[in-house]
């Protein structure tokens, strides 16, 4: 049923679509110098994808140190760089911006029956800084040696090492600052853009969740740029702000840390969150359940998930009382997460359920977000934190967030909506195939870590005890098993981009607007305003059943 | 939760004599407040000193950016903002206190 | 299902400011901005109250050696030049375009002056030996060394806001003059004037707690 209505031509470039170049302009520059929010879009998720392909194969390597005790692969000073790097990169420059930048930008406006965003220039701007901001922080590789601190930069070491640090940093505060106008560009054109009859409770949850993700980068990135203003500074000029021996406090800087990125980590799932609403709206056939309590949950994360980012330093020697009000705080988070994630199985009941390639992969989140979240919990309360913190529980539960929750939607969502994009469609055996693969893969890297961690494994060491060692290689081939479904997933998205069987306007029975418009969509997204009557999720079969 | 069309953007410019008027007042609020730190408050000083400046940049924002007359969405901004700043100091405070 | 029709939608679209520039819109994206930039300053104020908590009594000493006569006539500066620039947004509003460019200029020149001050205050400060690291302030207890560390990177910060909203300012005062910004499309202006004012109200803030601790 999805290959429904293929048109007859088959030239490279559907007549007038966004992909077709206007003004004249030829090759490259037809993009880099576009400020169609549908070609940044694209942009974006080029520069996004290089450098996740950089992240996983440091991620790899670092994988690899662990096939045996003793480290043999690299020095340790080697493997502090590694695995610095790999955070930031993938903090930094593929979570942090993410969906919202990449499918945010492409199908905002679209979502929202507008034209383009709100300042389309200021949208170029953007990625212009990301990409600045990136090289800054890669320069670091050559010059001065690749910092050494964990992409968290915590002083005092962060101060004193000889590494590149204030280069890296610099370049961070450069992304940041894409961040920051991307989320007020969303913000603008969310309050100013939306077409006639589309009320706040006639958007789609998706737009929700952008929404809140913006007011997330506006409020929090700010704090964090000034914090690595400080360090720079700091390193620069000597100041002794947050060092003790200058009377500062090393714990400051923490504090100021998390306060932007305990929120970053809401920026990195809010937007994942809101596609997993659409795809199961989509794959049900069916209206989603409680729309409003999932529209105003995302409101909910992104407020709670700015009072919770004590709970990052428990064990950093804040004051007992802290540690109680952060910890309680935290437990508030799991409240309309869980709201959620009950709304999208309430959602699944009495649907007429399509397992297409996306809906797969919201059943993947469903699994690997649950784990994720839950483990969360465990590192929420005190007591255990104190035995867990920083081991490998922690690494285990923030991947299961963030890459099997987070990112598996990011993939999820380009099977989603690759078709509207290109006008084509991938190999969906092979999709489906290559996401079994991963599942596999994720849980044999991942969930061993569980393990090694409560039995007392630290993170970011090179080196283990020998009782650690069967977990470790299970990990290590688990790495393997994902990144081989990773390079297949790719494959049939990118050959499907390109020469997939053309598709209809609306492969998957999609009730929102950009299924109302040509695939791909034309320059100005549509060929007449549309106006809106209904809410999002209006299926009149189900109606009728 | 309707739309909220904002039509009157045009309507009637502020008038000169307000803004002179604001002026002054924020001319010798400063005047005020430095004398004031000279009388020694203990720690009213400070308490004072802040809320003069509360009640000029309320001042500024409310006629000089013109809060007053736009748009109701700036002042649910304006409240957005200072509810943040207000999370952050309490919060952090919620350590810096009990820690000493 | 629907609890609006066609035809009311159709009529709220007429009414929407469809392909004018949305002025509300480019004001918003400004109020935005200036959020992000309170929230900037506002992780060096958190800074400062902590220290300020940690060493009540040196931020009470050090404060004495603050030239409160600089910091008063430079909030009298900024504040004027806020007047000037609320002046020109209202003069442009009413057509009068060289009274607009006039009292812009006016602007900038108070923008300037308050740098130029700033340099004043800071070599006077420098000069006396007291800056972050120095061999006098390290005679003095550490909170000593802490406060004039967040005095240099707050005025400083400030200052840099200052020297780019002159340039912004300039920026404007070019467009007014090739008619760029008119009576009819003065939102460009406008914006700038709120990113102006924002600076002003961070220095009403930095004022006492830098030059009126006594």
């Amino acid at each position: 049923m999805a290959e429904l209505a293929i048109p007859p031509q088959e030239e490279s470039v559907v007549e007038g679509s966004y992909l077709e170049n206007l003004n004249g302009r030829k090759g490259i520059t037809a993009w880099i110098f576009s400020t169609d929010h549908k070609r940044i879009g694209i942009l974006y998720l080029i520069a996004l994808f290089s450098f996740f392909s950089v992240g996983v194969i440091l991620g790899i390597l670092l994988r690899l140190e662990m096939l045996s005790p003793g480290g043999k692969l690299f020095s340790p000073q080697a493997y502090n760089a590694l695995f610095t790097l790999h955070g930031v990169v993938m903090i930094f420059l593929f979570v942090i911006p993410g969906i919202p930048v990449t499918l945010g930008n492409f199908f905002l406006p679209i979502q929202i029956g507008a034209k383009d965003v709100a300042f389309p220039r200021l949208n170029l701007l953007s990625w212009y800084l990301y990409v600045i901001g990136s090289i800054v922080i890669l320069t670091a590789l050559f010059w001065r040696g690749l910092p050494d601190t964990g992409w968290t930069f915590y002083v005092p070491y962060s101060l004193r090492t000889t590494t590149g640090v204030t280069i890296a940093v610099f370049g961070v505060f450069i992304v940041g600052f894409s961040s920051i106008l991307t989320g007020l560009n969303f913000l603008t054109t969310i309050h100013r853009l939306r077409a006639p009859g589309m009320t706040w409770f006639k958007m789609p949850l998706f737009v929700w969740a952008l929404y809140a993700t913006a007011w997330v980068q506006i409020i929090a990135t700010p704090v964090l740029a000034i914090t690595l203003l400080l360090i720079v500074i700091s390193r620069v000029f000597g100041l002794g702000i947050f060092s003790a021996a200058a009377g500062g406090d090393p714990v400051l800087y923490q504090h100021l840390f998390w306060i932007y990125s305990h929120p970053a980590v809401y920026i990195m799932i809010l937007p994942p969150m809101g596609i997993v609403s659409e795809i199961i709206a989509t794959f049900t056939h069916r209206t989603i359940f409680g729309y409003k309590a999932i529209a105003m949950s995302s409101l909910a994360i992104a407020f709670i998930g700015y009072l919770v980012w004590g709970h990052h330093m428990f064990v950093a020697g804040m004051s007992q009382q802290a540690d109680f009000i952060f910890s309680f705080l935290t437990f508030l988070v799991a409240i309309p997460s869980g709201i959620k994630v009950f709304n999208w199985v309430a959602s699944m009941y009495k649907g007429s359920i399509d397992p297409q390639p996306p809906f797969l992969y919201v059943m993947a989140f469903m699994v690997l977000f649950c784990i994720g979240g839950l483990s969360g919990l465990v590192l929420g309360s005190l007591a255990t934190d104190v035995h867990l913190t920083a081991t490998y529980f922690v690494v285990a539960h923030f991947h299961y967030i963030i890459f099997g929750g987070g990112v598996f939607i990011f993939f999820g969502a380009l099977h989603y909506w690759l078709p509207k994009m290109f006008g084509r469609m991938y190999n969906k055996k092979i999709a489906s195939w290559a996401l079994v693969d991963m599942f596999m893969g994720f849980n044999l890297l991942y969930f061993p870590m569980f393990v090694m961690g409560y039995e007392g494994m630290p993170r970011r060491y090179f080196t283990y005890l020998p009782q650690f060692e069967t977990m470790q290689r299970i990990s290590v081939v688990g790495s393997w098993i994902l990144v081989a479904g990773l390079i297949v997933m790719f494959v049939n998205l990118i050959h499907g981009s390109m020469k997939g069987p053309r598709v209809g306007n609306n492969p998957w029975g999609g009730t929102t607007l950009e299924w109302s418009t040509p695939s791909p969509p034309p320059h100005e997204n549509f060929e007449t305003e549309p106006v809106v009557t209904q809410e999002p999720y209006y299926h009149e079969e189900a109606l009728t059943k | 939760m309707s739309k909220t069309i904002t039509s009157g953007h045009h309507e009637a410019p502020t008038s000169y004599g307000i803004y002179v008027l604001i002026w002054l007042a924020l001319m010798s609020l400063t005047a005020i407040t430095a004398v004031v730190a000279g009388i020694d408050l203990a720690a009213f000083t400070l308490v004072i000193a802040l809320l003069i400046a509360v009640v000029k940049s309320s001042l500024v924002v409310n006629v000089f950016m013109r809060v007053k007359y736009d748009d109701k969405i700036f002042k649910i901004f304006i409240a957005i903002a200072g509810g943040t700043l207000t999370v952050i100091f309490l919060l952090t405070f919620a350590d810096v206190y009990f820690r000493r | 299902m629907s609890d609006i029709t066609i035809p009311e939608a159709r009529q709220a679209a007429e009414h929407a400011p469809a392909h004018k520039k949305d002025t509300q819109g480019v004001k918003m994206g400004m109020w935005l901005f200036l959020m992000t930039e309170l929230l900037l300053f506002s992780g060096m104020f958190l800074l400062y109250s902590v220290y300020r908590y940690y060493y009540t009594k040196e931020f009470h000493q050090a404060g004495m050696e603050t030239h409160t006569m600089f910091g008063t006539v430079n909030t009298m500066v900024l504040l004027t030049s806020s007047l000037t620039m609320a002046l020109s947004i209202a003069a442009i509003e009413r057509g009068k375009k060289w009274l607009s460019v006039t009292f812009l200029s006016s602007t900038i020149v108070l923008g300037l002056g308050f740098l130029v001050i700033k340099y004043a205050e800071w070599s006077t400060e420098i000069a006396d030996g007291i800056y972050p690291g120095s061999p006098k302030l390290l005679q003095h207890p550490r909170g000593f060394e802490l406060f004039f560390a967040m005095y240099y990177l707050m005025t400083g910060l400030h200052g840099l806001h200052v020297l780019v909203g002159c340039g912004i300012l300039i920026t404007m005062l070019i467009f007014i003059i090739r008619g760029k910004i008119t009576q009819d499309d003065p939102v460009r202006l406008e914006a700038a004037g709120l990113y102006w004012h924002l600076i002003d109200i961070v220095w009403i803030f930095l004022f006492p707690l830098f030059y009126l601790v006594n």
